[in-house]
């Protein structure tokens, strides 16, 4: 295979085009007929110029430089690497749901709007919710959206309350989250078996207190024993639960945040229902809510009248939108597709056997490696590198050590209150015999650190790059390509 | 249990060996810790699975309930267009090594997708005429809100001023976000379809964080952001352009006019309608506010042996690293998206973009012209890119449900987000050919001339 | 073992102050605090013209994976910026008492220098810390 490294800048040559537009077939415009002059682009944009093949070689290089799924096993915690189903790519581009606007009269898209429609239903019996929103694009927007309905709520009853409260183990977006939503998070430590911390959180729940953001499973993987306690501290107080779905690969058909306790929920369906990550995107973010919560829900709403499936904008208390149009449909459709595939005997299998693989992988993986939290997990579980740290050898060095193997590693120092953290998610649709090898490796891996530790701190050996320079690209970031700057080089090369 | 789902391999065997290296009996002893009150009785009341070949053919059924724009020539627009896509587009970006793979935060096995958004980085900075672009964002609309609040944080102002001429949800959305934040958002009423510039000026206070404006604006017409910039600009504000970036083919890019921060949304160049997502949102700033972008972005670096390579990079804005101290909380992105519209971008090429927005410029103004001499009135005063607004003599939902009989999906009702029932905004791409067109307007006059 | 200068002053938050003429001081971060950042990458300081509060955050500083906030040592009013920071941010962990200062700001309340630690009890802070 020839690896080619060159932007697709400067492969591009003058005169080149790498598509086919029609002549026009009406009268010709001088647009400096019609636009000011100053308003007129005066230097055209340098976009590449490439023959179709230069085109379809330069992006086949890229992706052949690139670790998906496809390619394999993708253990990275929370983040539900689990297999992107081919059937839900191809329904995705059907002309019927790819080839429609959005702004279409209801009675020209009833397919559309009865898939959304039929797939709120669903997430809502899923999660134990009473009605959902499709809206967000991701679960950051989720939480968000949540978080602006739990403002409407307390502001409706005419309250103002200014604290979220947020675990240590939480995720990055859930503080961020609160910050953006116009309230202060607040740390709640864990215990010493990486669970809420009862007592700590009855110290922190008043009456300021707007609501509690929590995942179950937590990110350590553990389930929160003590949910109906948590929950009802926090009700007592007249605080509202809400569940980040990250981990929701754990409890389908098991139980559910509806039955926890939970007001909000989000889903991630590029995390549970399979949708891809695409590299990092699109995804989607759903938000599920009780009762008490749906007339803040973001408008419009789908909603199905005699038979037929209309957009409502009708609900003064609503937060207002979240999102352009009705959320990132072409991903809905993905996930809707997966529910229609598994089932509730299926969905029910897609959990107990993520937790199965779970906790079989951390059995296998536990001779080797320290495991700050020994009882059953969920769907995921940490480790820590601290007995290789004391030989010198960091977990950052072990996760691209496991680059050379094929394999992408965990998630690396997350959360941030486990020492030189691997969190670990084989999720459901890997095999035995996959986790089995990936078992053998980490092994080795234990091995070499304490046998041939220059190995390992100086992987990966077999990938098309080294480990790059961080500091350089943030001290002195080069963001874009600039063609003066490349000819220059040529000049110093020459 | 064997085997029945394709996605789950574990045979009877695996199970049992997986349980037995467990000491447990059953999976449900791994359930053990969900309280018995709070487990779930019975199952899941959503349908029963479906084997592959028949739900293809259910999936097939609900997707021809739905009127799309290969049978219906659609002059339907106002933020999402029906554009060619060259067939390359879908090729790349179904490629899995990309769409199976999460963020690229292992550098050394995601090169592709790194040099690809550095790449689409690029492009969007030659387009807007700024300096730094981020990997994306959720959409336009969402993209403008984030601006706002950047614009807020930066300036420590607490206003932000919105054109009426900006599109009807970005300004919903605005609403929403700036409630969360704490700032306030006054629109600026229009003279004509493009914003009144003295009410702007007159709305001007020292305490305005940002002016926002649209380019091509909602009604299609182009905005004079030369003039919008010095008024921002003499009261200390920043001025935030949504564009178009198809129209930009074309126009003047913004950072060349004094933008400060440019948002939109890739959505025409190279990604299906898609009933509204997922679309792409763009960010591109001016080097001034490199540091305070939201979202991912990619940065080139070398490693050990000087080897050029792509990192991501500044990650010290972001909600994982910044946690309650980060201006925005945005993790995933459009990143897939990000890729079809720089693969459609290097299809289309330095020529080819300019080709396809001069076919917009030239279809929408002879179907104006077109309707013009058919005697109907078209509203706008300034120019317009591809997509302008006609006043007709009955309402627009009369005038679509003749077109729709007709087989055209027609126009946007104006009626609903600003009270003008009979005003039509029509857009008209490259994928209209002069026979449609000349369908639309005959239509059009049928109908009208039917009821007179 | 970090470094540590006895002509200055510090603070709980790893701040030096160095006093100029009358009731300018020069602020910067210590050895201790540049090595536990590790590679400095950006400095975002005050502007000049700015008014800072001891003991409030005048700016941050980030390393490629941690964001640190910049606690004023003292009160009053920013005078002057490092510049070759923009460029060089690296100069702070090279030379923290040196060419790496961050900003020199007219006192408001020069009282509040007698608060600040001097070298034994700053040397004997950190030290604490570490065990």
């Amino acid at each position: 295979m020839v690896e080619s490294n060159e932007l697709i800048f400067e492969v591009s040559q003058p005169g080149r085009v790498g598509s086919s537009l029609p002549v026009s077939d009406v009268d010709k415009v001088d647009i400096h007929e019609k636009f000011p002059e100053h308003l007129i682009r005066d230097t055209p944009a340098e976009l590449p110029e490439v023959s179709e093949l230069q085109l379809v070689r330069h992006y086949t290089a890229l992706s052949n430089k690139n670790h998906g799924i496809d390619n394999g096993f993708y253990p990275l915690g929370s983040c539900t690497m689990k297999y992107n189903p081919k059937i839900n790519e191809d329904v995705a581009r059907f002309e019927g749901f790819s080839r429609i606007h959005p702004y279409q009269p209801g009675e020209t898209v009833q397919g559309a709007l009865q898939l959304l429609y039929e797939l709120q239903e669903e997430l809502a019996e899923i999660t134990g919710m009473d009605a959902v929103t499709l809206q967000p694009s991701a679960g950051a927007q989720g939480e968000w959206t949540g978080l602006m309905m739990v403002r409407a709520y307390h502001e409706q009853k005419g309250e103002t309350r200014t604290k979220v409260l947020v675990p240590d183990s939480a995720h990055g977006t859930n503080p961020a989250t609160a910050t953006v939503a116009g309230y202060k998070a607040v740390t709640i430590p864990s215990n010493k078996d990486g669970l809420v911390d009862l007592e700590e959180l009855k110290k922190h729940v008043d009456s300021d207190t707007a609501a509690l953001m929590l995942t179950n499973p937590n990110t350590l993987g553990l389930f929160e024993k003590e949910i109906v306690e948590i929950a009802n501290v926090v009700h007592e107080a007249g605080g509202l639960l809400y569940y980040d779905g990250a981990n929701a690969n754990a409890i389908l058909g098991k139980t559910t945040p509806g039955k926890m306790g939970f007001d909000i929920v989000h889903l991630n369906l590029h995390k549970t229902f399979t949708t891809p990550h695409g590299g990092g995107g699109p995804g989607a973010g759903p938000v599920g809510v009780k009762e008490k919560l749906i007339p803040y829900l973001p408008i419009p709403r789908i909603e199905k009248a005699n038979g037929t499936y209309v957009l409502n904008s009708n609900y003064p208390l609503s937060i207002g939108r979240v999102k352009g149009y009705y959320g990132n449909f072409g991903i809905l459709v993905r996930a809707y597709t997966y529910i229609r595939t598994m089932g509730p005997d299926g969905l029910r299998q897609v959990s107990e056997s993520a937790v199965l693989h779970a906790n079989y992988l951390r059995k296998k993986l536990e001779p080797y490696f320290e495991a700050p939290y020994s009882q059953i997990c969920k769907h995921e579980f940490v480790l820590s590198g601290s007995r290789q740290k004391k030989l010198g050898v960091r977990t950052l060095d072990m996760a691209k050590r496991l680059l050379d193997f094929g394999y992408h590693p965990p998630t690396i120092y997350f959360p941030l209150n486990v020492e030189e953290c691997m969190m670990i998610e084989p999720t459901e649709t890997e095999s035995k015999e996959t986790m089995d090898a990936f078992a053998d490796v980490m092994a080795q891996i234990s091995k070499e650190v304490e046998e041939n530790p220059d190995m390992v701190l100086s992987a990966p050996h077999t990938t098309v790059i080294g480990r790059l320079d961080e500091v350089q690209a943030a001290r002195q970031p080069v963001l874009r390509y600039k063609k003066e700057e490349s000819a220059e080089k040529e000049l110093v090369k020459a | 249990m064997t085997a029945t789902f394709r996605y789950l391999p574990d045979t009877e065997k695996d199970q049992k060996e997986m349980l037995s290296l467990l000491n447990v009996h059953s999976i449900d002893d791994l359930f053990e810790d969900i309280p018995v009150d709070i487990r779930l009785e019975g199952e899941l009341n959503i349908p029963k699975a479906d084997p592959e070949p028949i739900l293809l053919k259910k999936m097939s059924q609900l997707a021809g309930k739905n009127k799309h724009a290969n049978h219906y020539p659609i002059f339907l627009g106002a933020g999402t267009y029906d554009h060619y896509i060259p067939s390359v587009v879908n090729h790349m970006i179904s490629r899995s090594e990309f769409y199976t793979a999460y963020t690229p935060y292992q550098p050394e096995i995601s090169q592709g997708e790194l040099q690809a958004i550095f790449e689409f980085q690029t492009m969007v900075c030659e387009l807007t005429g700024m300096d730094v672009a981020n990997s994306s964002m959720y959409d336009g609309f969402t993209s403008l809100a984030e601006a706002a609040s950047l614009a807020v944080a930066s300036t420590r102002r607490s206003k932000v001023l919105v054109s009426k001429g900006v599109h009807p949800e970005s300004r919903s959305i605005l609403n929403t976000v700036a409630r969360g934040q704490g700032y306030s958002v006054e629109e600026v009423n229009l003279a004509a379809e493009t914003t009144d510039l003295e009410r702007l000026q007159e709305q001007m206070e020292k305490d305005t964080a940002a002016v926002i404006v649209q380019y091509p604006n909602f009604f299609g017409s182009i905005e004079d952001i030369k003039e919008i910039k010095k008024i921002a600009a003499e009261k200390g504000a920043l001025l935030v352009v949504s564009a178009n970036p198809l129209a930009l083919a074309l126009l003047q890019a913004p950072g060349k006019l004094g933008a400060d921060i440019v948002i939109g949304d890739m959505q025409p160049l190279g990604i299906p309608m898609a009933f509204g997502g997922p679309h792409c949102g763009y960010f591109a700033v001016n080097k001034k506010f490199m540091r305070k972008v939201p979202g991912r972005i990619v940065g080139q670096t070398s490693d050990e042996q000087g080897k050029r390579g792509f990192v991501l990079t500044l990650q010290a804005r972001e909600q994982h690293i910044r946690r309650d101290k980060a201006s925005s909380n945005i993790c995933s992105n459009q990143a897939l998206n990000a890729l079809a519209s720089a693969v459609c971008m290097s299809a289309l090429g330095k020529q080819g973009i300019r080709h396809m927005a001069q076919l917009n410029l030239e279809k929408a103004n002879y179907m104006a012209k077109l309707l013009e001499e058919k005697g109907f009135s078209v509203v706008n005063k300034s120019a317009f890119f591809n997509e302008f607004i006609v006043e007709l003599p009955i309402s627009v939902k009369e005038a679509n449900a003749a077109l729709f009989d007709a087989g055209i999906i027609g126009g946007y009702d104006l009626g609903t987000d600003y009270g003008s029932y009979n005003h039509m905004l029509v857009a008209v791409t490259d994928q209209r050919t002069k026979e449609e067109i000349d369908q639309f307007a005959e239509v059009l006059e049928a109908v009208v001339n039917g009821r007179v | 073992m970090t470094a540590t200068t006895a002509n200055l002053r510090y603070s709980k938050e790893h701040e030096w102050v160095l006093q100029l003429e009358g009731n300018r001081v020069r602020i910067g971060i210590t050895d201790y605090a540049q090595k536990s950042l590790g590679d400095i990458v950006f400095v975002e300081n005050p502007e000049v013209g700015d008014e800072v509060t001891a003991n409030e955050s005048m700016g941050t500083i980030e390393s490629v994976k941690a964001v640190s906030e910049l606690f004023s040592p003292v009160s009053g009013a920013v005078i002057s910026i490092n510049e070759e920071l923009e460029d060089a941010p690296e100069t702070i962990n090279e030379q923290p008492y040196d060419k790496g200062w961050l900003v020199e700001v007219e006192l408001s309340n020069p009282e509040e220098l007698e608060g600040l630690l001097n070298e034994e009890e700053y040397e004997a802070f950190i030290n604490e810390g570490e065990e």
